[in-house]
């Protein structure tokens, strides 16, 4: 009896024991069972309204489309690009009443200059035989009773002369040489070319970042609208003592998914369109010697595309009940 | 349990809803709360379910006050207080278990022990054998015995009641009264706040009549 009463002074009465009950292990697997039930109720939720569901997804995807499809169209682009070296490397085409004594001195007279590194004399002769194995055009320019081609002296400017406006001044003096015929940079196109990829690739840079930030903006609404829907839902679990970090759990994993589908739906869309341009794209390549190959969006590109997309609709989502949820105030 | 130490509620624009109000609460007992419509019996539930935090004085539960518990800890706070409604705020999508379930789920219990607390928790309310059925296709008493036991089932050592016999009738109303008492006897507080006076006069327990936000009886 005596001990009866010592214990029931101790306990606390029935309905007072602690407030959070089981182990640690039985917390720990609650948890885990929670996050995977949060996982799979918004899965179920987004098939459940899959019709509105497959509109904002579509809408996502063709954003995400535009985006990772201008990216593989410059990746493309740049890989044609990329197989041609830029060099400051002059051509300096000699008037054809030039004799072979004087273009020697010619070319000696360049090489004393201090800002030249190489010069290299093509003779006709030379330049014929180059034509000829090189051009396709080989019997034609036998047909020929006369070599047509000048005489041609390649000159390199020395690294030092990185600039512009010295390279210029120096294919200008060339120019006004009395041997000299006709003088060219070289690579000038190539220069032309790699800068106007770079302005590509930095407009595909924004114009991802602007589409980027409408697919979030997008999520973010469509959680809204979520939210709005289980208002009921989130004020009473707060009542009942939720924490924020488990009224977010299943719309974060809601903008998940709604990430995740429109990033693969994006990659079908790119794929299909990227399949159906591949055979005219090949023909094309075949016709100069095969000098490109197409470039699909590879595992580790798809990776970062499904990546992103899923990011994405997590950040829309966080963004939304960040601001949004401190409004939904019980009453 | 409940300490209310000179507690003054103004809304902006709206002036004192409360003022002034000291009562205390000794764990086990059971109280109502009456008053006319604006009186500011709410406005005194909400302060204790940390929905508003009062303007002036301090309120103590269970120890701790109120006035100083940070964003993050009101959660954990609420869990020791079992609200139930007029409304009854049941989730009309969710089954009766589903509904009961809610509280032990964000405490973050076991799937067995919640299962035995739900069923534990329904039998108390008279409601053991309707888990799978939807608030819906139950009657009002019924839907609000489903309140109750969703408030009980984490064994909060408070409850709090908004008119919860606001929307039943008499003999319901008893039962549900009843019920309440039930659990004062195990060791529970309870704060109901009511305008019905016939009922509360019936029963012998302890009255904390507001007027204009003012405590004039307790």
């Amino acid at each position: 009896m005596k001990h009866i009463n010592k214990k029931s002074v101790k306990q606390e009465p029935r309905w007072q024991t602690k407030i959070s009950g089981g182990n640690f292990v039985d917390k720990f697997h609650a948890y885990r069972n929670h996050h995977a039930q949060a996982l799979f109720s918004s899965l179920g939720r987004l098939v459940a309204s899959r019709f509105s569901s497959a509109m904002t997804i579509i809408v996502l995807a063709i954003a995400i489309s535009l985006a990772s499809g201008f990216y593989i169209l410059v990746a493309n682009l740049q890989q044609l690009a990329g197989n041609l070296e830029a060099s400051n490397q002059i051509s300096l085409f000699i008037k054809d009443e030039i004799s072979e004594a004087r273009v020697n001195k010619f070319a000696n007279s360049i090489r004393q200059n201090s800002d030249i590194q190489e010069v290299k004399l093509i003779t006709k002769e030379q330049a014929l035989e180059e034509f000829q194995s090189y051009s396709g055009f080989g019997e034609a320019i036998k047909a020929l009773d006369k070599n047509p081609l000048p005489v041609v002296i390649q000159v390199l400017p020395k690294n030092s002369l990185e600039n512009e406006q010295a390279l210029e001044a120096l294919l200008d003096d060339f120019k006004r040489s009395a041997e000299v015929d006709f003088a060219q940079m070289d690579m000038q196109w190539v220069k032309r070319l790699q800068s106007i990829m770079e302005v590509a690739r930095r407009g595909v840079t924004l114009l991802s970042l602007l589409l980027g930030a409408g697919v979030l903006f997008i999520t973010a609404n469509t959680i809204r609208l979520e939210l709005y829907n289980r208002r009921d839902e989130v004020v009473i679990a707060k009542l009942v003592g939720a924490t924020n970090g488990f009224i977010h759990r299943p719309f974060l994993y809601s903008g998940f998914w709604i990430g995740f589908f429109s990033g693969v739906t994006a990659w079908f869309i790119v794929t299909t369109i990227m399949l159906i341009l591949k055979q005219p794209i090949e023909t094309l390549s075949r016709l100069y010697d095969n000098a490109f190959h197409m470039l699909f969006l590879g595992f580790a590109e798809t990776l970062a595309l499904l990546f992103i997309s899923s990011l994405l609709g997590v950040v829309g989502s966080w963004i939304v009940l960040h601001f949004q949820l401190q409004q939904l105030k019980p009453e | 349990m409940l300490k209310f130490d000179n507690v003054s509620m103004r809304y902006p624009g709206a002036g004192d809803v409360l003022r002034n109000v000291s009562f205390h609460l000794q764990r086990g007992e059971m109280a109502f709360l009456t008053g006319h419509s604006g009186a500011g019996k709410s406005t005194l539930l909400k302060l204790i379910a940390l929905i508003e935090r009062c303007s002036r004085g301090q309120v103590l539960l269970d120890g701790e006050s109120l006035n100083l518990a940070k964003d993050r800890q009101v959660p954990y706070l609420r869990r020791k207080v079992g609200l139930i409604f007029q409304d009854y705020k049941l989730l009309q999508d969710r089954t009766v278990f589903d509904n009961v379930a809610l509280p032990l789920i964000i405490a973050g219990y076991g799937h067995h022990e919640v299962s035995r607390r739900v069923r534990a928790s329904l039998d108390k309310v008279g409601l053991l054998g309707k888990e799978r059925k939807y608030p819906a296709v139950l009657s009002g008493g019924e839907q609000q015995r489903v309140g109750i036991a969703r408030a009980v089932v984490n064994k909060p050592p408070m409850i709090l009641a908004d008119e919860p016999t606001g929307n039943l009738d008499p003999e319901l109303s008893a039962e549900i009264m009843h019920l309440f008492e039930q659990f004062q006897q195990v060791g529970v507080t309870i704060l109901i706040a009511s305008h019905d006076i016939s009922l509360i006069a019936q029963m012998n327990h302890r009255i904390l009549k507001l007027d204009h936000g003012q405590l004039v009886a307790s």
